[in-house]
């Protein structure tokens, strides 16, 4: 652990409180700035789809509970962080006896491997087209070829699963249109069966991912190598003779990598909202899938409890990050703040 | 400024520089081709009015699910086809995209005024103050704002354009703002700025005489790379289905299509002209950012130029 000093740590960790923090009181307050008497109006709407007549008046109790109808909005609001702390949302208000916690937590797993496995896919080939493209060596012909590959860099993932969704699910039957694994046959656990069949159902969402997103990230390298090439330590390593293969790898690309970094930690947040709509189109069960239902079905204490947890989810992979950079970047913690 | 033209032609080899007033870094291929695009997109709303009759996009105003007039069974009175409710396919598209751009342009526009304003204090008055927003912005920019976006539409159900505008400025300021900081303290220090302020400039000159036109191409990037956000995060919303829903947008339209499995029925006119739309509208916005991304940094302009 060079380079890693308690006062970087201490920061870092001060940050996500801060942000999770930031991110319960806004859950807290957004409902009551809304115009109007939103627990009215969810009264009204539960009542309307007639979903949970049984046990309507435990719900609204438990309900008013949660939005705070008794007592002082800072006794609510104290109340509410401390139910974030303990993760503690209470039951779900469209399947009753269901925890909010048991539903995201059968949900989590599903969002982190999908999330996972697209970032870090996207981070290392749009990293890779990038630092070929801003390298002088890199042969002409792959240097002409690459910027296909940016094509559909702008355009909104969810979308473009649509277009993927018509291509290889519809048309060419590649691909199943959605879910997460066969779930007619095949029981959740480790088998080979079970692992392949999850992999087939995340190609197509986390294809979406990677496809749009890529090309920001090769663009900002492309930058960042350019820049790089310039530096003396470059031509001091190209006088030494260091062969071109080392030059790429170790003096440019894990310069430019870098700020490469950072930026993904700032743009997490990003994608983490984007796997909402991806998850929606592809019907995968994530949590940003559970969000979509939720909202539909007016389970507010299901959506409270998401948001918070896909904010604290988010904070700690920035968290994450921040700690593992000062391994890769020992001069961090030097800088003066 | 004369430095703004100067500073890149210097930085070109010398058989390269031509004294050509085209010879303008603000001309390249990139920008303007990004422009014609976007532009056409958001023209076509006002010059389509006068062609087609935008009334067509409301329910009910014509025959249901009709394909394009170019594949077998369409009909030349609705060219794009039409969707379940009867809405005319091309109405939709002429009343959608310019409804996203003012959605954009407002969202970014309002980012960008707060970004520039905490980015300069920060730049400027450093110490505690520069802490305190730089700390804002981290932790601001690391929340899922299309989460919380989610689910502020879902308590005012009513949402109008201009609300879900300013909702998602509320979002896209902390980009513009660490970027204006950080121009602000690298130009802080250049020769030119030491002497406005040693002629007596106040601050409010320094920063919109002397800074501002320096900082044009990069301010003028963030803010396009703000638009498509902006875009990009009200076509989510309306794609969930909780965006204005009295008018037609382009992500309600492709909710509705999702919503009617138009993918597995074979309708893709009625996803499909939504989904090219946007795509050029975000992939012309895309190219305006890289060309501005070339004009402020000259390195970026191609690699045979240097050496």
């Amino acid at each position: 652990m060079s380079g890693m000093t308690r006062g970087y740590v201490v920061r870092r960790f001060l940050m996500w409180v801060l942000t999770v923090w930031l991110g319960a009181t806004l859950i807290f307050a957004i409902p009551r700035l809304a115009p109007g008497d939103p627990i009215a109006a969810m009264v009204l709407r539960m009542s309307a789809q007639g979903q949970i007549i049984e046990n309507s008046a435990e719900l609204i109790q438990a309900w008013r509970e949660r939005f705070g109808l008794d007592g002082p909005w800072y006794v609510q609001y104290v109340n509410w962080l401390r139910n974030c702390m303990t993760l503690d949302f209470g039951y779900s208000l469209t399947q009753f006896p269901a925890r909010v916690w048991e539903m995201i937590w059968r949900a989590l797993p599903w969002t982190i491997a999908l999330l996972t496995f697209a970032v870090i896919i996207t981070f290392i080939l749009g990293n890779l087209i990038g630092a070929l493209l801003g390298w002088r060596k890199t042969p002409p012909l792959l240097r002409s070829l690459l910027p296909l590959t940016l094509t559909f860099s702008s355009i909104p993932p969810f979308i473009f699963g649509l277009l993927l969704l018509f291509i290889f699910a519809y048309t060419l039957d590649l691909f199943p249109n959605q879910g997460a694994y066969d779930s007619r046959n095949l029981q959740p656990g480790l088998t080979v069966e079970f692992l392949a069949s999850a992999l087939h159902h995340a190609i197509l969402p986390a294809m979406a991912i990677v496809l749009t997103s890529m090309g920001g990230w090769a663009l900002g390298m492309r930058g960042m190598m350019i820049t790089t090439d310039g530096e003396d330590y470059m031509i001091l390593a190209q006088a030494k003779g260091l062969r071109t293969p080392r030059l790429f790898l170790r003096y440019a690309v894990r310069n430019a990598l870098l700020p490469q970094l950072t930026a993904l930690a700032l743009s997490l947040g990003l994608i983490v909202g984007g796997s909402v709509l991806i998850e929606t189109y592809f019907v995968y069960p994530g949590v940003g899938y559970l969000l979509y239902y939720s909202i539909t079905n007016g389970d507010y204490t299901l959506m409270q409890g998401i948001v918070f947890i896909l904010i604290l989810t988010t904070a700690t992979a920035v968290l994450i990050i921040d700690l593992l950079y000062p391994l890769i970047d020992p001069r961090i913690t030097f800088q003066k703040r | 400024m004369a430095t703004l033209t100067a500073e890149p032609v210097a930085a070109r080899p010398a058989p390269q520089v031509r004294v050509n007033r085209w010879d303008s870094p603000w001309l390249n291929a990139k920008l303007i081709i990004g422009l014609i695009m976007v532009l056409s997109v958001a023209l076509s709303g006002v010059v389509g009015g006068m062609f087609w009759d935008l009334r067509l996009a409301r329910v009910g105003t014509s025959p249901q699910d009709l394909p394009p007039a170019f594949v077998p069974g369409g009909t030349w009175a609705h060219p794009l086809g039409t969707e379940n409710s009867g809405r005319d396919m091309l109405a939709v598209l002429l009343t959608g995209a310019p409804r996203s751009f003012r959605i954009g342009l407002i969202a970014a526009t309002i980012g960008l005024l707060i970004g520039v304003v905490l980015g300069c204090l920060a730049g400027f008055l450093g110490g505690w103050v520069d802490r305190l927003i730089l700390i804002a912005s981290d932790a601001w920019i690391t929340i899922p704002s299309l989460v919380v976006l989610i689910v502020i539409s879902a308590f005012v159900r009513q949402i109008s354009a201009e609300t879900m505008a300013v909702l998602i400025a509320m979002f896209a300021w902390p980009g513009p703002t660490r970027l204006i900081r950080a121009q602000v303290l690298t130009l802080r220090e250049r020769g030119y700025i030491r002497m406005a302020r040693l002629s007596g400039a106040n601050t409010f000159d320094v920063i919109f005489r002397e800074m501002m036109p320096n900082m044009l191409p990069y301010i003028a990037a963030s803010f396009t790379g703000n638009v498509s956000g902006a875009i990009l995060a009200s076509a989510g919303l309306e794609a969930l289905g909780l965006g204005p829903t009295r008018i037609p947008t382009l992500g309600m339209t492709i909710f509705y299509a999702n919503q009617a499995s138009a993918v597995i029925r074979g309708m893709w006119w009625w996803w499909g002209f939504p989904f090219l739309v946007l795509a050029i509208i975000f992939s012309g916005l895309f190219l305006i950012a890289i060309g501005l991304d070339e004009v402020a940094n000259p390195r970026l302009r191609g690699l045979q130029v240097k050496q």
